[in-house]
Protein backbone atom coordinates (compact mmCIF):
# COMPACT_ATOMS: atom_id res chain seq x y z
CA UNK A 1 0.00 0.00 0.00
CA UNK A 2 1.59 3.59 -0.85
CA UNK A 3 2.82 5.55 2.56
CA UNK A 4 0.30 8.15 1.44
CA UNK A 5 -3.01 6.05 1.27
CA UNK A 6 -1.75 4.13 4.45
CA UNK A 7 -1.31 7.28 6.29
CA UNK A 8 -4.69 8.89 5.03
CA UNK A 9 -6.62 5.73 6.50
CA UNK A 10 -4.87 6.39 9.64
CA UNK A 11 -6.17 9.83 9.56
CA UNK A 12 -9.63 8.62 8.44
CA UNK A 13 -9.42 5.95 11.00
CA UNK A 14 -8.60 8.16 13.97
CA UNK A 15 -11.34 10.59 12.84
CA UNK A 16 -14.00 7.78 12.47
CA UNK A 17 -12.92 6.36 16.00
CA UNK A 18 -13.38 9.47 17.85
CA UNK A 19 -16.62 9.97 16.29
CA UNK A 20 -17.94 6.40 16.71
CA UNK A 21 -17.26 7.00 20.43
CA UNK A 22 -18.91 10.81 20.89
CA UNK A 23 -21.59 9.96 18.14
CA UNK A 24 -21.72 14.17 18.81
CA UNK A 25 -21.84 15.20 15.25
CA UNK A 26 -23.67 12.36 13.61
CA UNK A 27 -26.61 12.01 16.14
CA UNK A 28 -26.71 16.11 15.56
CA UNK A 29 -26.92 15.76 11.56
CA UNK A 30 -29.53 13.07 11.90
CA UNK A 31 -31.90 14.81 14.31
CA UNK A 32 -31.22 18.07 11.97
CA UNK A 33 -31.83 16.04 8.83
CA UNK A 34 -35.22 14.78 10.33
CA UNK A 35 -36.07 18.28 11.46
CA UNK A 36 -35.70 19.69 8.18
CA UNK A 37 -37.82 16.56 6.40
CA UNK A 38 -40.22 17.40 8.93
CA UNK A 39 -40.75 21.77 8.48
CA UNK A 40 -40.68 21.03 4.76
CA UNK A 41 -43.46 18.01 4.98
CA UNK A 42 -45.69 20.66 7.44
CA UNK A 43 -44.55 23.60 5.33
CA UNK A 44 -45.72 22.42 2.06
CA UNK A 45 -48.97 22.72 0.55
CA UNK A 46 -49.66 19.40 -0.95
CA UNK A 47 -52.88 20.19 -2.68
CA UNK A 48 -50.66 23.33 -4.41
CA UNK A 49 -48.10 20.94 -5.38
CA UNK A 50 -47.62 17.57 -6.03
CA UNK A 51 -44.58 15.50 -3.31
CA UNK A 52 -42.83 14.19 -6.30
CA UNK A 53 -42.57 17.23 -7.72
CA UNK A 54 -41.14 18.96 -4.78
CA UNK A 55 -39.74 15.92 -3.97
CA UNK A 56 -35.50 16.09 -5.30
CA UNK A 57 -35.21 19.84 -4.46
CA UNK A 58 -36.39 18.89 -0.58
CA UNK A 59 -33.91 15.86 -0.52
CA UNK A 60 -30.76 17.69 -1.78
CA UNK A 61 -31.46 20.55 0.37
CA UNK A 62 -31.54 18.27 3.67
CA UNK A 63 -28.76 16.34 2.33
CA UNK A 64 -27.10 19.90 2.28
CA UNK A 65 -27.68 21.50 5.09
CA UNK A 66 -27.25 17.94 7.08
CA UNK A 67 -23.47 17.84 5.07
CA UNK A 68 -22.68 21.61 6.70
CA UNK A 69 -23.28 20.15 10.13
CA UNK A 70 -21.47 17.39 9.89
CA UNK A 71 -18.85 18.89 8.34
CA UNK A 72 -18.09 21.29 10.80
CA UNK A 73 -16.77 18.75 13.20
CA UNK A 74 -14.40 17.73 10.89
CA UNK A 75 -11.95 20.28 12.45
CA UNK A 76 -13.04 21.22 15.06
CA UNK A 77 -11.77 17.78 16.83
CA UNK A 78 -8.32 19.04 15.71
CA UNK A 79 -8.56 22.41 17.56
CA UNK A 80 -9.07 20.64 20.86
CA UNK A 81 -5.60 20.31 22.64
CA UNK A 82 -3.94 21.52 19.43
CA UNK A 83 -4.39 18.01 18.00
CA UNK A 84 -3.91 19.67 14.55
CA UNK A 85 -0.36 20.61 15.77
CA UNK A 86 0.27 17.03 15.95
CA UNK A 87 -0.88 16.64 12.50
CA UNK A 88 0.95 19.02 11.18
CA UNK A 89 4.44 18.54 12.74
CA UNK A 90 4.47 14.74 11.58
CA UNK A 91 5.74 13.69 8.07
CA UNK A 92 3.16 13.57 6.51
CA UNK A 93 2.21 14.65 3.23
CA UNK A 94 -0.43 17.89 3.21
CA UNK A 95 -2.43 15.55 0.71
CA UNK A 96 -2.37 12.63 2.51
CA UNK A 97 -3.70 14.60 5.30
CA UNK A 98 -6.72 16.31 2.71
CA UNK A 99 -7.20 12.53 1.73
CA UNK A 100 -7.73 11.05 5.33
CA UNK A 101 -9.92 13.89 6.16
CA UNK A 102 -11.60 13.63 2.99
CA UNK A 103 -12.54 9.84 3.33
CA UNK A 104 -13.41 10.46 7.40
CA UNK A 105 -15.77 13.54 6.10
CA UNK A 106 -17.45 11.25 3.04
CA UNK A 107 -18.26 8.22 6.21
CA UNK A 108 -19.94 10.69 7.88
CA UNK A 109 -22.07 12.57 5.18
CA UNK A 110 -22.88 9.35 3.70
CA UNK A 111 -24.19 7.74 7.05
CA UNK A 112 -25.98 11.32 7.35
CA UNK A 113 -27.49 10.50 4.34
CA UNK A 114 -27.86 6.98 4.56
CA UNK A 115 -30.35 7.51 7.58
CA UNK A 116 -32.22 10.60 5.57
CA UNK A 117 -33.06 8.70 2.44
CA UNK A 118 -35.82 6.57 3.92
CA UNK A 119 -37.15 9.54 6.66
CA UNK A 120 -37.58 11.06 3.23
CA UNK A 121 -39.38 8.23 1.93
CA UNK A 122 -41.16 7.68 4.95
CA UNK A 123 -42.73 11.95 4.63
CA UNK A 124 -43.20 12.13 1.48
CA UNK A 125 -44.14 9.02 0.27
CA UNK A 126 -42.23 8.59 -2.84
CA UNK A 127 -41.75 5.63 -4.93
CA UNK A 128 -37.97 4.43 -4.73
CA UNK A 129 -38.19 1.33 -5.85
CA UNK A 130 -36.82 1.95 -9.02
CA UNK A 131 -35.02 4.99 -9.22
CA UNK A 132 -32.65 3.59 -5.82
CA UNK A 133 -29.37 2.47 -7.69
CA UNK A 134 -29.44 5.59 -9.56
CA UNK A 135 -30.36 7.73 -6.42
CA UNK A 136 -27.46 6.06 -4.84
CA UNK A 137 -25.14 6.94 -7.88
CA UNK A 138 -25.95 10.68 -8.30
CA UNK A 139 -25.23 10.58 -4.14
CA UNK A 140 -22.12 9.86 -4.58
CA UNK A 141 -21.11 11.41 -7.38
CA UNK A 142 -22.14 15.30 -5.77
CA UNK A 143 -21.41 13.99 -2.27
CA UNK A 144 -17.77 13.58 -3.52
CA UNK A 145 -17.64 17.31 -4.71
CA UNK A 146 -19.31 19.24 -2.21
CA UNK A 147 -17.41 17.39 0.91
CA UNK A 148 -14.02 17.86 -1.09
CA UNK A 149 -14.79 21.72 -0.88
CA UNK A 150 -16.24 21.62 2.57
CA UNK A 151 -13.02 19.54 3.97
CA UNK A 152 -10.56 22.79 2.58
CA UNK A 153 -13.59 24.97 4.43
CA UNK A 154 -13.56 23.53 7.06
CA UNK A 155 -10.04 23.50 7.89
CA UNK A 156 -10.06 27.36 6.93
CA UNK A 157 -13.21 28.07 8.93
CA UNK A 158 -11.81 26.44 12.20
CA UNK A 159 -9.19 29.20 12.22
CA UNK A 160 -11.27 31.86 12.69
CA UNK A 161 -13.26 33.03 15.89
CA UNK A 162 -16.88 32.21 14.53
CA UNK A 163 -16.20 28.81 12.65
CA UNK A 164 -19.76 27.47 12.44
CA UNK A 165 -21.10 30.25 11.05
CA UNK A 166 -17.87 30.98 8.39
CA UNK A 167 -18.17 27.67 7.13
CA UNK A 168 -22.00 27.64 5.35
CA UNK A 169 -20.75 31.46 4.29
CA UNK A 170 -18.07 30.14 2.51
CA UNK A 171 -19.18 26.54 1.41
CA UNK A 172 -22.88 27.29 0.22
CA UNK A 173 -22.12 29.09 -2.91
CA UNK A 174 -19.66 26.24 -4.24
CA UNK A 175 -22.62 23.54 -3.77
CA UNK A 176 -24.42 25.39 -5.80
CA UNK A 177 -23.36 23.81 -9.26
CA UNK A 178 -23.22 20.33 -7.60
CA UNK A 179 -26.88 20.71 -5.95
CA UNK A 180 -28.83 21.83 -9.11
CA UNK A 181 -26.60 18.78 -11.01
CA UNK A 182 -28.35 16.41 -8.68
CA UNK A 183 -31.68 18.16 -8.29
CA UNK A 184 -31.85 17.23 -12.22
CA UNK A 185 -31.04 14.08 -11.98
CA UNK A 186 -32.82 13.15 -9.33
CA UNK A 187 -35.75 14.62 -10.76
CA UNK A 188 -35.60 12.50 -14.12
CA UNK A 189 -34.83 9.38 -12.31
CA UNK A 190 -37.77 9.82 -10.23
CA UNK A 191 -39.89 10.77 -13.16
CA UNK A 192 -38.23 7.40 -14.81
CA UNK A 193 -36.54 9.20 -17.43
CA UNK A 194 -33.84 7.55 -19.84
CA UNK A 195 -30.15 7.65 -19.03
CA UNK A 196 -29.50 10.22 -22.10
CA UNK A 197 -31.78 13.17 -20.45
CA UNK A 198 -29.16 12.82 -17.73
CA UNK A 199 -26.06 12.41 -19.06
CA UNK A 200 -25.45 16.58 -19.30
CA UNK A 201 -26.05 16.18 -16.15
CA UNK A 202 -23.60 13.09 -14.85
CA UNK A 203 -21.02 14.63 -16.65
CA UNK A 204 -21.37 18.25 -14.43
CA UNK A 205 -20.94 16.47 -11.22
CA UNK A 206 -17.82 14.48 -12.37
CA UNK A 207 -16.24 17.07 -13.94
CA UNK A 208 -16.71 19.01 -10.56
CA UNK A 209 -15.50 16.17 -8.84
CA UNK A 210 -12.20 15.79 -10.67
CA UNK A 211 -11.34 20.07 -10.58
CA UNK A 212 -12.42 20.04 -7.41
CA UNK A 213 -10.39 16.90 -5.30
CA UNK A 214 -7.52 17.84 -7.44
CA UNK A 215 -7.59 21.95 -6.54
CA UNK A 216 -8.55 20.87 -2.79
CA UNK A 217 -5.42 18.49 -2.74
CA UNK A 218 -3.18 21.04 -4.11
CA UNK A 219 -4.39 23.72 -1.60
CA UNK A 220 -4.59 21.94 1.39
CA UNK A 221 -1.52 22.66 2.61
CA UNK A 222 -1.67 26.09 1.96
CA UNK A 223 -4.28 26.64 4.06
CA UNK A 224 -3.18 24.62 7.36
CA UNK A 225 0.08 25.98 7.05
CA UNK A 226 0.99 29.21 9.07
CA UNK B 1 24.83 10.22 18.22
CA UNK B 2 27.11 12.52 15.57
CA UNK B 3 24.61 14.59 13.59
CA UNK B 4 24.21 14.21 9.51
CA UNK B 5 27.39 14.89 7.83
CA UNK B 6 28.76 17.37 10.31
CA UNK B 7 25.66 19.71 9.75
CA UNK B 8 24.06 21.06 13.50
CA UNK B 9 21.10 19.63 14.38
CA UNK B 10 18.93 22.72 14.32
CA UNK B 11 19.85 26.32 12.95
CA UNK B 12 18.05 29.11 12.45
CA UNK B 13 19.28 32.37 10.62
CA UNK B 14 18.00 35.52 10.31
CA UNK B 15 14.62 34.22 11.57
CA UNK B 16 11.52 36.91 11.42
CA UNK B 17 7.87 36.38 12.15
CA UNK B 18 5.32 39.43 12.16
CA UNK B 19 1.53 39.06 13.00
CA UNK B 20 0.42 41.91 11.03
CA UNK B 21 2.22 45.21 12.59
CA UNK B 22 3.70 43.59 15.50
CA UNK B 23 7.06 41.67 14.80
CA UNK B 24 7.26 38.86 17.24
CA UNK B 25 10.87 37.63 16.49
CA UNK B 26 13.54 39.94 14.76
CA UNK B 27 16.50 38.21 13.06
CA UNK B 28 17.24 35.67 15.30
CA UNK B 29 20.46 33.17 14.94
CA UNK B 30 20.99 29.98 17.13
CA UNK B 31 22.29 27.05 16.48
CA UNK B 32 21.86 23.78 18.43
CA UNK B 33 24.79 21.30 18.33
CA UNK B 34 24.82 17.19 18.93
CA UNK B 35 24.53 17.04 22.74
CA UNK B 36 23.01 20.79 23.34
CA UNK B 37 20.94 21.47 25.92
CA UNK B 38 19.92 24.65 25.11
CA UNK B 39 17.68 26.94 28.03
CA UNK B 40 15.99 29.60 26.55
CA UNK B 41 14.61 32.20 29.54
CA UNK B 42 13.56 35.51 29.26
CA UNK B 43 9.92 37.65 29.90
CA UNK B 44 6.43 37.42 28.65
CA UNK B 45 5.91 38.13 25.31
CA UNK B 46 9.39 37.54 24.40
CA UNK B 47 8.56 35.30 21.83
CA UNK B 48 10.04 32.65 22.56
CA UNK B 49 6.53 30.44 22.00
CA UNK B 50 6.33 31.59 18.60
CA UNK B 51 10.02 30.92 18.31
CA UNK B 52 9.53 26.96 19.10
CA UNK B 53 6.69 26.68 16.70
CA UNK B 54 8.61 28.47 14.04
CA UNK B 55 11.91 25.94 14.71
CA UNK B 56 8.69 22.84 14.78
CA UNK B 57 7.67 24.22 11.26
CA UNK B 58 4.18 25.03 12.33
CA UNK B 59 4.74 28.88 11.65
CA UNK B 60 6.35 30.02 8.55
CA UNK B 61 8.84 32.77 9.04
CA UNK B 62 8.28 36.01 7.17
CA UNK B 63 12.30 35.65 6.51
CA UNK B 64 15.23 33.83 7.81
CA UNK B 65 15.09 29.87 6.98
CA UNK B 66 14.99 26.87 9.51
CA UNK B 67 17.93 23.73 8.76
CA UNK B 68 17.48 20.81 10.65
CA UNK B 69 20.52 18.67 9.94
CA UNK B 70 21.18 20.55 7.03
CA UNK B 71 18.00 19.81 5.04
CA UNK B 72 15.26 23.15 4.71
CA UNK B 73 12.44 22.13 7.31
CA UNK B 74 9.99 24.26 4.69
CA UNK B 75 8.43 21.44 2.85
CA UNK B 76 10.89 18.57 3.79
CA UNK B 77 8.85 16.05 5.85
CA UNK B 78 12.22 13.90 6.46
CA UNK B 79 13.41 17.17 8.41
CA UNK B 80 10.00 16.94 10.32
CA UNK B 81 10.69 13.66 11.43
CA UNK B 82 13.45 14.48 13.20
CA UNK B 83 11.71 17.21 15.40
CA UNK B 84 9.54 16.42 18.81
CA UNK B 85 7.67 19.76 20.02
CA UNK B 86 5.93 20.30 23.62
CA UNK B 87 3.87 22.81 23.04
CA UNK B 88 1.37 24.63 25.51
CA UNK B 89 -0.93 21.87 24.48
CA UNK B 90 -0.98 18.24 25.33
CA UNK B 91 -1.77 17.76 21.05
CA UNK B 92 -4.17 14.54 22.17
CA UNK B 93 -7.48 13.82 21.00
CA UNK B 94 -10.35 13.87 23.49
CA UNK B 95 -12.05 11.27 22.51
CA UNK B 96 -9.57 8.32 22.05
CA UNK B 97 -8.00 6.92 24.98
CA UNK B 98 -3.75 7.67 25.83
CA UNK B 99 -2.90 4.06 23.94
CA UNK B 100 -5.11 5.24 20.78
CA UNK B 101 -3.82 8.78 20.80
CA UNK B 102 0.32 7.79 20.91
CA UNK B 103 -0.48 4.59 18.43
CA UNK B 104 -2.16 7.35 16.12
CA UNK B 105 0.84 9.41 16.03
CA UNK B 106 3.23 6.34 16.03
CA UNK B 107 1.57 5.54 12.85
CA UNK B 108 1.68 9.19 11.24
CA UNK B 109 5.66 9.07 12.04
CA UNK B 110 6.06 5.34 10.42
CA UNK B 111 6.04 2.98 12.87
CA UNK B 112 5.70 -0.86 11.95
CA UNK B 113 3.99 -1.30 15.47
CA UNK B 114 2.16 1.43 16.42
CA UNK B 115 0.57 -0.38 19.84
CA UNK B 116 4.24 -1.55 20.89
CA UNK B 117 5.40 2.29 20.62
CA UNK B 118 2.90 3.69 22.13
CA UNK B 119 2.73 1.45 24.74
CA UNK B 120 6.74 1.93 25.49
CA UNK B 121 6.19 5.40 25.20
CA UNK B 122 3.42 5.05 28.05
CA UNK B 123 5.47 3.02 30.39
CA UNK B 124 8.62 5.23 30.37
CA UNK B 125 6.09 8.31 31.23
CA UNK B 126 4.94 5.88 34.25
CA UNK B 127 1.23 6.15 32.62
CA UNK B 128 0.66 2.42 31.58
CA UNK B 129 -1.80 2.18 34.08
CA UNK B 130 -3.22 4.99 32.52
CA UNK B 131 -3.48 3.42 28.65
CA UNK B 132 -6.93 3.21 29.01
CA UNK B 133 -8.25 6.55 30.19
CA UNK B 134 -9.46 9.49 27.73
CA UNK B 135 -7.28 12.59 28.00
CA UNK B 136 -10.48 14.60 29.73
CA UNK B 137 -9.94 11.95 32.69
CA UNK B 138 -6.26 12.89 33.54
CA UNK B 139 -5.19 15.51 36.00
CA UNK B 140 -3.13 18.25 34.66
CA UNK B 141 0.00 16.75 35.62
CA UNK B 142 -0.90 13.59 34.00
CA UNK B 143 -1.87 15.08 30.83
CA UNK B 144 1.66 16.73 30.72
CA UNK B 145 3.14 13.32 31.20
CA UNK B 146 1.39 12.25 28.40
CA UNK B 147 2.10 15.09 26.47
CA UNK B 148 5.94 14.54 26.43
CA UNK B 149 5.37 10.71 26.03
CA UNK B 150 3.92 11.98 22.80
CA UNK B 151 6.57 14.23 22.12
CA UNK B 152 9.54 11.28 22.54
CA UNK B 153 7.37 8.57 21.03
CA UNK B 154 8.96 8.29 17.71
CA UNK B 155 12.80 9.17 18.98
CA UNK B 156 13.14 12.79 17.66
CA UNK B 157 16.95 14.37 17.06
CA UNK B 158 15.85 17.73 18.18
CA UNK B 159 13.41 18.00 20.93
CA UNK B 160 11.49 21.27 21.32
CA UNK B 161 10.11 22.11 25.10
CA UNK B 162 7.95 24.61 26.22
CA UNK B 163 7.27 24.93 29.96
CA UNK B 164 7.79 21.13 30.32
CA UNK B 165 7.81 21.23 34.39
CA UNK B 166 4.52 22.63 34.46
CA UNK B 167 2.47 20.80 36.44
CA UNK B 168 4.94 17.84 37.11
CA UNK B 169 4.98 16.53 40.55
CA UNK B 170 8.49 16.10 42.18
CA UNK B 171 9.34 12.72 40.56
CA UNK B 172 7.94 12.98 36.69
CA UNK B 173 10.13 16.77 37.23
CA UNK B 174 13.54 13.96 38.41
CA UNK B 175 12.53 12.22 35.64
CA UNK B 176 12.11 15.00 33.10
CA UNK B 177 15.73 16.22 33.74
CA UNK B 178 16.82 12.41 33.58
CA UNK B 179 15.85 12.00 30.28
CA UNK B 180 17.07 15.56 29.04
CA UNK B 181 20.93 14.46 30.59
CA UNK B 182 20.84 11.01 28.54
CA UNK B 183 19.32 13.01 25.66
CA UNK B 184 22.49 15.49 25.92
CA UNK B 185 25.10 12.11 26.38
CA UNK B 186 23.37 10.60 23.34
CA UNK B 187 24.45 13.88 21.00
CA UNK B 188 20.77 14.87 20.69
CA UNK B 189 19.66 18.08 20.78
CA UNK B 190 17.04 19.78 23.22
CA UNK B 191 15.90 23.38 23.35
CA UNK B 192 14.22 23.98 26.54
CA UNK B 193 11.79 27.18 27.01
CA UNK B 194 11.50 27.86 30.51
CA UNK B 195 10.66 31.04 33.09
CA UNK B 196 12.26 29.02 35.92
CA UNK B 197 16.22 28.20 34.77
CA UNK B 198 16.61 26.38 37.94
CA UNK B 199 14.86 23.65 36.33
CA UNK B 200 16.87 22.71 34.16
CA UNK B 201 19.90 24.31 35.12
CA UNK B 202 21.89 21.59 35.92
CA UNK B 203 20.96 19.41 32.75
CA UNK B 204 21.21 22.48 30.58
CA UNK B 205 24.90 22.96 28.53
CA UNK B 206 24.09 26.64 27.11
CA UNK B 207 21.56 29.28 28.37
CA UNK B 208 20.17 32.06 26.43
CA UNK B 209 17.92 35.03 26.67
CA UNK B 210 15.11 36.52 24.46
CA UNK B 211 13.64 39.96 25.20
CA UNK B 212 11.17 41.58 22.56
CA UNK B 213 11.88 38.87 19.84
CA UNK B 214 15.73 39.43 19.68
CA UNK B 215 18.39 36.64 20.73
CA UNK B 216 19.49 39.20 23.51
CA UNK B 217 22.33 36.96 24.80
CA UNK B 218 23.62 33.36 24.86
CA UNK B 219 26.42 31.96 27.01
CA UNK B 220 27.91 28.62 27.97
CA UNK B 221 25.99 27.27 31.10
CA UNK B 222 28.52 27.77 34.01
CA UNK B 223 28.97 28.19 37.61
CA UNK B 224 25.57 28.50 39.97
CA UNK B 225 22.20 29.84 38.83
CA UNK B 226 22.65 32.38 41.61
CA UNK B 227 25.67 33.80 39.69
CA UNK B 228 24.27 34.13 36.60
CA UNK B 229 20.87 35.52 37.70
CA UNK B 230 22.31 39.22 38.20
CA UNK B 231 23.06 39.35 34.35
CA UNK B 232 19.47 37.86 33.28
CA UNK B 233 17.92 40.39 35.27
CA UNK B 234 20.35 42.74 33.53
CA UNK B 235 19.67 41.81 29.79
CA UNK B 236 15.96 41.69 30.43
CA UNK B 237 15.90 44.92 32.17
CA UNK B 238 14.43 43.73 35.33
Amino acid sequence: MPESLRLALAVAGKDIRAELRSRTALLSAVVFAALVLVVFNFARDPTAIAAADLAPSVLWVTFALAAMVALNRAFTVEREHGAIDGLLLAPVPRGALFLGKLLANLAFVGTVEAVTLPLFVLFFNVDLTAALPGIIGVTALATVGFVSVGTVFSAMAVRTRFAELMLPVLLLPFMVPPIIGAVQVTARLLAGRPLSEMLGWLRLLALYDVVFVTLCTMAFGAVVDE
Amino acid sequence: MPSRDGEPLLAARGLRRSFGRVRVLRDVDLTLAAGDVLAVAGPNGAGKSTLLRVLAGLSRPSAGEVRVEGRRLAGDPEARRAIGLLSHHSLLYDDLTLLENLAFAARLYGSPHPAETARAALAAAGLSDRAGDQPRRLSRGLLQRAAIARALLHGPRVLLLDEPFTALDAAAAERLRATLAERREAGLGVLVVTHHLGEVWDVATRVAVMVGGRWAAEEPREGPLDAFLPRYREWIGA
